[in-house]
């Protein structure tokens, strides 16, 4: 299936308002925007839909677009060799999206980086903590207003 | 036995100071610690292999602290792993001796500008004798490093007046 055919079936199943949006310009593979709390539903039906049977998630990132959080999943089928992007929207200043962990569990990982790194909380995680950072660093270093310490335990950053 | 004794050329008496007696011995068997964080190590296993033969100088890997006199900073120096190398550089012995091998371990390298994770040279946690530079070094960028880390230990005074 081509990324708009499957945005189709998603129209189709969920509706104009869970998903709202197809990207083609700028990013590979198509994206199609899904509303940001309906997120795990729609992967799982992409997962055990027979038509779209999406049984790996290559990555799963955090983008952080300045007036925006963005959180974008790269989703493989091993048996139909087709791919999508999904990307969900949320709030900057208090970035919160549902966790895919129960979806995929290789997620876990994944949303703890973009925790990490951006700052974005995914509700519902089992273990939500630092991954690459040591646990006492301050903010997040990814996002584009983070303002670096002078300082890390004694040592010039 | 005795009339060969008697031939030999410089006889059977050596006259040395205790201080170059000393600096041969250390220098002649600089352990290094098994110890690498970025892809220096690769270089650095390369060159204490077959081929580079970093035990001709005496130098073979120890895997833990306590037996080691040299450690060799191969790679990238996180700040999360900074309080770690500062730990490992404690457990050492004394003597203990310092290279920092490749440009991260110099000055950051290619971590310099606009990283906020990299330590900006491993000198900043702990004292190093000789600076190897090379992103990574060849392998004998590393083994002049030892030689000349060699020289360091030759020229130190062990008694009297300290420089």
């Amino acid at each position: 299936m081509t990324a708009r055919e499957i945005y189709e079936v998603l129209r189709e199943k969920f509706g104009e308002e869970v998903v709202t949006e197809f990207q083609e310009e700028n990013v590979d593979p198509p994206a199609v925007v899904v509303a940001t709390e309906k997120v795990a539903e729609v992967l799982t039906f992409l997962r055990d839909d027979p038509r779209t049977l999406f049984d790996s998630l290559m990555c799963l990132s955090g983008v952080d677009y300045e007036d925006r959080m963005e959180v974008v999943y790269h989703l493989h089928s091993m048996t139909h060799l087709h791919k999508v992007t999904v990307k969900v929207r949320t709030d900057r200043e208090n970035p919160k999206v549902p966790t895919v962990e129960k979806v995929y569990p290789v997620a876990s990982f994944h949303e703890r980086e973009a925790y990490d790194l951006l700052g974005i909380v995914f509700e519902g995680h089992s273990d939500l903590r630092r991954i690459l950072l040591p646990e006492d660093w301050p903010g997040h270093p990814l996002r584009k207003d983070y303002v670096y310490p002078d300082s890390y335990h004694g040592i010039k950053v | 036995m005795k009339k060969n004794l008697l031939q030999a050329p410089e006889g059977t008496v050596m006259l040395s100071t205790v201080d170059k007696f000393i600096n041969w011995s250390r220098r002649s068997s600089l352990w290094y610690l098994l110890f690498a964080t970025a892809c220096c190590g690769i270089e650095l296993m390369q060159t204490g292999a077959s081929r580079y033969d970093l035990d001709r100088f005496g130098a073979v890997f120890r895997a833990t602290p306590r037996q080691s006199d040299l450690m060799i900073v191969a790679g990238t120096i996180t700040h999360k792993m900074a309080e770690r190398v500062k730990r490992l550089y404690d457990q050492m012995p004394e003597p203990k001796y310092v290279i920092a091998m490749g440009s991260c371990a110099n000055t950051g390298g290619p971590f310099y500008k606009d990283s906020y994770c990299v330590v900006k040279g491993v000198d900043l946690i702990i004292p190093v004798d000789v600076y190897v530079p090379g992103c990574p070094p060849r392998p004998e960028a590393l083994i002049d490093g030892i030689i000349q880390l060699q020289k360091i230990i030759d020229s130190k005074k062990n008694f009297g007046e300290k420089a």
